[in-house]
């Protein structure tokens, strides 16, 4: 097929992905030759305020799925309080269809070491923590030779380059649990407890790791940090809408021809991704997909030319997210999908709250019911009103994103359950299949 | 089974890396270091970690058995897992775990009959890019098949080490494990090696190849100073950290759309 339009090709805004075709990128020598650590120079220049005020001028929004605006976190920080405070780098990737932060920290690690000194220096915290996940062993192995080169350097611990500033930085593996990924739960696992969200209010912003005053990011956005200080908070605000400002790295995964990251101005639409990516696979038509991970309600081939911003795909009654968009097409099941889902929510709900614990246990079962062909009209109401029983009163995010599939693929596919249930579809789970999947 | 003198030096250094005051935040490298020597978390490991962090082996077994990475049986050298979630498993993930289930007579968390491979599905191993993908001591063998799989699990059984497709040569989970408790990769030049795969390029080199790079990118931009008026805020910062989220739940999550999906779909 021809390749893309030169009008899409332009959507492409290689910011944070450029350096990863350098293959030696993550050696601090190549590193530095490619503007590494001049961030970092002039950002020890400045008054700590003056950075935040540029991040919160860039516009420059959390790139771990809410989007909450960085600047302003990074304000809520109080300041001569005379407690310690921290940075937490959030690197516990693992919403289904999320892979960008892994390939950042495997190809650029430094970039994240960069940002962390940065954004340590901003909110004045002298120990930082960047919590990896577990399964991630060769983003692990890479960013703690760059932070062990960076010591070396003397861009971390005492006195960075003459500044007065001094910072610590550990790399702290997880070890296997999705729920660390919500920011409180991540803080109580980096205390050497089981990963288990807390109540909010109060926010880490004042109540955070060991109680203190705790900046908690996600990988991408502090690895933005360095960019915003080089180029300023206008150039950062060329790319983007004007609420969702600068460039997001998509995660396309699926049936297309070419799956992978795509860097774009964040508003790119999926046609447009998909014309990126080289088109569909032959024999297959889009049916549904996640704009963000599976916590985001899907959305179908007619929302193709929604805007891929936090208030474009709001409007369209999802969510952003994480920009990990899975691409599904008339071959597969949205039933089927959302069950493999389910059973990941299943599997791991922390177990804190009844509706997430019990609930994502039940809709496992009732959906292994529908896809044996053994499921009733009722099942149906049952998820749902066992949905109505999660969102809004799980104890966080996770038993809420564990309904965006149910309801969204109920919205979109009744029929395809009530071809089960009805008998016109074959059943999908064998027996075998049935026992023992956990 | 007594935890030798080198284990014990090793968590004290795990212990260093934490404010004095908070060495339980040691406890999850402790027992990666545990499993390093053990190869799995044992009652001698919850032991050895509580009397170092002067905590109760309850505490400690409560977080062992929380996280799915820490192993309550003996483990072989090989933790082969395979992703069995949504979008692996349409691309041929479940054919895959079925297949080698079958293959090594195993199921899920369970170790063969020669001990050498202990055999699991995963879930989204973040890789959707390269599916279906497997891992071996967690390196990738991405698009895989049932027939490559087997292949990679032969391999392993006959002694050989398989290349993964990315990231590092193969060592054993044991010695992985050392390096989840943070410790840095001890072979040479293990750093560097794993190309970038094709995936993770494909935007950037799509780019490259049509020339397009991001215009108006002045790294002399200053960085506009407000000294003198920009103190006020942090004080007030603490407040408006705090003020309670705008929905009725504690959390304050962004539930508004899946609240309307939730109603759409009721209708």
């Amino acid at each position: 097929m021809t390749g893309p339009r030169r009008e899409t090709l332009e959507k492409l805004t290689p910011v944070l992905t450029k350096r990863w075709l350098s293959p030696e990128a993550w050696r601090i020598g190549v590193y530095e030759q490619l503007d590494g650590y001049a961030a970092l120079r002039k950002a020890l220049a400045a008054h700590p305020d003056d950075l935040i005020q540029l991040i919160k001028d860039s516009g420059l929004r959390g790139r771990g799925g809410a989007g909450f605006p960085t600047g302003l976190k990074w304000g809520f920080i109080p300041q001569n309080d005379g407690k310690p405070h921290y940075l937490v780098v959030n690197a516990d990737e693992g919403e289904p269809g999320t892979c960008k932060d892994l390939p950042l920290m495997t190809h650029d690690p430094h970039s994240l070491v960069e940002g962390v000194i940065i954004a340590s220096y901003a909110i004045r915290a002298n120990r930082a923590f960047i919590y990896i996940r577990g399964e991630a062993v060769h983003a692990a192995r890479r960013l703690r030779n760059a932070v062990r080169e960076a010591y070396a350097k003397g861009y971390l611990g005492t006195n960075i380059l003459g500044s007065g500033h001094d910072l610590d930085l550990v790399v702290h593996s997880g070890a296997g649990a999705y729920i660390c990924g919500e920011e409180t739960a991540l803080l109580d696992s980096l205390e050497g407890f089981r990963g288990q969200p807390r109540l909010r209010p109060p926010f880490p912003a004042t109540h955070g790791l060991y109680a203190s005053p705790t900046v908690v990011n996600n990988v991408g956005t502090i690895a933005s940090v360095p960019y915003i200080v080089l180029g300023g908070a206008d150039w950062w605000k060329s790319m983007g809408t004007e609420k969702s400002s600068g460039p997001m790295i998509y995660s396309l995964s699926g049936r297309i021809a070419n799956p992978g990251q795509y860097e774009c101005s964040l508003g790119v639409t999926l046609r447009e991704l998909i014309e990126l990516a080289g088109g569909m696979l032959p024999g297959h038509n889009l049916r549904f997909w996640t704009p963000g991970g599976s916590s985001t309600p899907l959305l179908t081939a007619e929302h193709l030319d929604v805007p891929l911003d936090f208030e474009g795909v709001a409007g369209a009654g999802s969510i952003l997210g994480t920009t990990a968009t899975q691409i599904f097409s008339d071959q597969d099941c949205p039933v089927y999908a959302t069950y493999k889902w389910l059973e990941f929510y299943y599997h791991e709900s922390c177990g804190k709250c009844t509706p997430c614990r019990e609930g994502n246990y039940w809709m496992v079962g009732i959906y292994r019911r529908i896809l044996s062909g053994a499921g009733t009209h009722q099942d149906l109401d049952t998820l749902l009103d066992t949905c109505d029983n999660i969102l809004g009163r799980a104890f966080c995010g996770l038993g809420d994103g564990a309904t965006s599939p149910v309801t969204s693929s109920m919205k979109y596919f009744k029929q395809d359950y009530l071809d089960y249930i009805e008998g016109r579809k074959a059943p999908r789970l064998s027996a075998k299949q049935l026992v023992g999947a956990h | 089974m007594g935890f030798s003198e080198a284990t014990r030096e090793k968590a004290l250094e795990i212990i260093a890396r934490y404010p004095a005051d908070r060495s339980r935040s040691a406890l999850l490298p402790l027992l990666h270091l545990v499993q390093s020597e053990e190869g799995h978390v044992s009652p001698a490991g919850v032991q050895f970690c509580a009397e170092l962090l002067g905590i109760t082996k309850a505490q400690v077994g409560a977080v062992a058995t929380f996280y799915t990475m820490y192993k309550r049986r003996p483990t072989g050298d090989w933790l082969v897992s395979v992703c069995t979630n949504t979008m692996c498993n349409v691309l041929g993930g479940q054919e895959i775990y079925d297949r080698l289930s079958e293959h090594l007579g195993v199921g899920h968390d369970e170790t063969t009959a020669d001990g050498s491979i202990t055999f699991e599905h995963a879930e989204c191993l973040a890789a959707c890019d390269y599916g279906p993908v497997m891992t071996v001591n967690y390196e990738f063998f991405d698009q895989v098949d049932p027939d490559t799989a087997v292949h990679v699990v032969d391999q392993l059984r006959a002694g050989q080490r398989p290349q993964p497709t990315r990231g590092a040569r193969l060592c054993t989970l044991k010695e992985m494990s050392l390096q989840l408790a943070g410790y840095a990769e001890p072979r040479e030049e293990a750093v560097g090696d794993g190309p970038a795969g094709a995936p993770t390029l494909r935007g950037a080199r799509l780019a490259q190849d049509h020339g397009i790079s991001v215009s108006g990118f002045d790294p002399d931009t200053p960085i506009k100073s407000s000294r003198g008026d920009g103190a006020p805020a942090a004080q007030a910062a603490g407040v408006a950290a705090n003020k309670p989220a705008s929905d009725l739940k504690p959390a304050g999550d962004m539930a508004k759309q899946q609240e309307q999906a939730l109603k759409e779909a009721k209708k």
